[in-house]
């Protein structure tokens, strides 16, 4: 099986702090992988540098496939209006689905005229992610999506992703951070636990929890690992 | 990308060419005679393309930075040099349209006033070309200050200071010498030559003699000295030899510049006898000595000068994409 990320000995360095240090993982293609652990523990910088924002200071990382990116906060052009984003998506992608954009943002009930300035935060969240979904990408990358919303925004906005892979059909690779457990679980086939700027485990969500016959829930699983880190 | 680069640069160019407008209305509808707006006019070509610098250049990239869009654009199809160059380019060429409109707006007004006056090279800054050339500068270095401090605000103070200091450095260093000045040599005159002082107080060079400003209409005189056929300048001691006691009569004390009609005092009769035969007699070895620009340069230092500033702003754009690629 192919792998959607290849992070080799990965290092970044924030003047003198390193905020990831050696980091070496593979994310499988297909795979809805789910990024792991407390604030500061490196999730959102991994991201970044795997989309190519950051570049390292250590080490590689290389993606292979096309790729859509919802960052923290699902930043958009608070003067651009949700069609205005649409042709903006159009515009900048090599290759851009208009059908499943305008679908999408009908589905979550956005007016296309309004400023993205004035969308609530599930409203954002859904705009950002229609324009990620909308490029086709074969790895879809979100940096902590659901953090800010509410947990009706959030339900919502974690069963479009899921909606989102299953109509992708190609077999879309999903990398998403969070500091909540509960938010991969019904989401995620994947875990990554980074703590302290290191990957402390990851695998399969079934092979991790049989693997460890203490652990009678993901959540019980994370909790253990993260008692461990040297703080 | 241009659509974009457009798209986020439309609301302030449509409200910077209304507001052109605005003042070409304004001017129009006053008449082309009046010399106090005719100065208000000539400061706003001035100081337009600073504000374009603060307000258009400097959150150019330094808005997306703390906005965090910035994830956003670089994170679809197109590069980052090539985001920042059609950004540039289409915010950059719209400020350089409204700089260089106004600039003609004003230039046209001015016309009549500026003809009469005969002193081009006074307004050489707010009419005709070099404005839309101070405007891509100003924006080009509002960009890379925003890139370097990545904050809009103080970006906004360090583009108005530093195209502020440019500005005045040029003038006072560059532009003269940016073609070699004429001289002309001229008679020292002892019916208009005078003696003193010409200055703020602690400024002011030490009194000497002061020939009359020579005829040369549109010219733009850069500096009247006094000197001998070997070029020595005439120096105090000179002064001091061939008229002794000049400075210690009664002469014609100090003008000041502001006061109303009091732009000449005349000498009693006996000092200005004394004060002839004293400039007659260094008239003999020393002549006037006169540097400027001729007015026929005029048109070709508007273009060197543009050419300079937008020369300037090219290689501030180089900068920004080369910092640019290398942010994260």
């Amino acid at each position: 099986m192919d792998n959607a990320i290849e992070a080799n000995a990965l290092g970044k360095r924030y003047r003198r702090r390193w905020a990831l240090a050696d980091c070496t993982l593979t994310v499988p293609a297909g795979q809805v992988a789910g990024l792991v652990g407390p604030n500061g523990a490196g999730k959102t910088t991994l991201l970044e540098l795997a989309v190519g924002l950051l570049r390292p200071t250590t080490g590689t990382v290389t993606v292979r496939q096309r790729t859509g990116f919802v960052a923290q906060g699902a930043p958009v052009y608070a003067d651009l209006s949700v069609a205005d984003h649409l042709r903006m998506g159009q515009r900048l992608s090599a290759r851009w689905d208009a059908g499943l954009a305008w679908g999408r943002v009908n589905e979550a009930g956005l007016d296309p005229r309004q400023r993205a300035g004035r969308l609530s935060g599930g409203q954002r969240a859904q705009l950002a992610l229609t324009l990620a979904v909308a490029r086709r990408p074969e790895l879809l990358v979100l940096d902590e999506p659901a953090a800010n919303l509410d947990p009706l925004a959030r339900r919502d906005f974690l069963d479009s992703v899921t909606r989102a892979v299953a109509a992708s059909g190609e077999g879309m690779t999903v990398v998403f951070s969070s500091h909540l457990v509960a938010d991969l679980e019904r989401t995620c086939g994947y875990l990554i636990l980074l703590a302290g700027g290191q990957v402390r485990l990851a695998g399969p969500v079934d092979a991790l929890l049989a693997a460890d016959n203490h652990a009678r829930s993901l959540d019980d699983l994370v909790v253990t690992y993260l008692r461990e880190v040297p703080r | 990308m241009i659509w974009l680069a457009w798209r986020q640069a439309r609301a302030q160019t449509l409200i910077a060419l209304t507001a052109v407008l605005g003042v070409a209305i304004v001017a129009f509808v006053d008449g082309r005679t009046s010399t106090m707006l005719r100065m208000w006019l000539s400061v706003l070509v001035i100081v337009v393309p600073g504000l374009l610098g603060a307000f258009w250049g400097a959150p150019l990239v330094a808005a997306e930075l703390e906005s965090g869009s910035f994830r956003l654009a670089w994170t679809q199809d197109v590069s980052r040099v090539r985001w920042l160059a059609l950004r540039l380019a289409v915010s950059g060429l719209a400020g350089m349209a409204v700089a260089g409109l106004l600039s003609w707006v004003v230039t046209w007004w001015a016309g009549p006033l500026d003809r009469a006056g005969l002193d081009q090279f006074g307004s050489f800054d707010s009419r005709d070309i070099v404005p839309a050339g101070y405007a891509a500068f100003a924006f080009a270095l509002g960009v890379l200050c925003g890139v370097q401090l990545r904050r809009t605000v103080p970006a906004m103070a360090v583009t108005l200071a530093g195209f502020t200091a440019a500005r005045v450095a040029f003038r006072l260093l560059a532009r003269p010498v940016l073609l070699p000045p004429v001289s002309a040599a001229l008679a020292l005159d002892p019916a208009t030559t005078g003696y003193g002082s010409s200055g703020f107080l602690p400024l002011a060079p030490p009194p000497g003699l002061q020939p009359a400003a020579p005829d040369l209409p549109n010219a733009w005189v850069t500096s009247i000295g006094i000197v001998n056929g070997k070029g020595d300048g005439l120096t105090g001691s000179v002064l001091a030899g061939n008229c002794p006691g000049i400075g210690r009569g009664g002469g014609g004390g100090i003008v000041n510049p502001f006061a109303n009609g009091s732009g000449h005092v005349s000498a009693p009769p006996g000092v200005a006898d004394t004060m002839h035969a004293c400039v007659a007699r260094i008239a003999a070895t020393y002549h006037e000595l006169v540097t400027y620009q001729p007015a026929s340069r005029y048109w070709p230092l508007q273009w060197e000068e543009l050419a300079v500033f937008v020369v300037a702003a090219l290689l501030f754009a180089v900068a920004c994409a080369w910092r640019v690629r290398r942010i994260g």
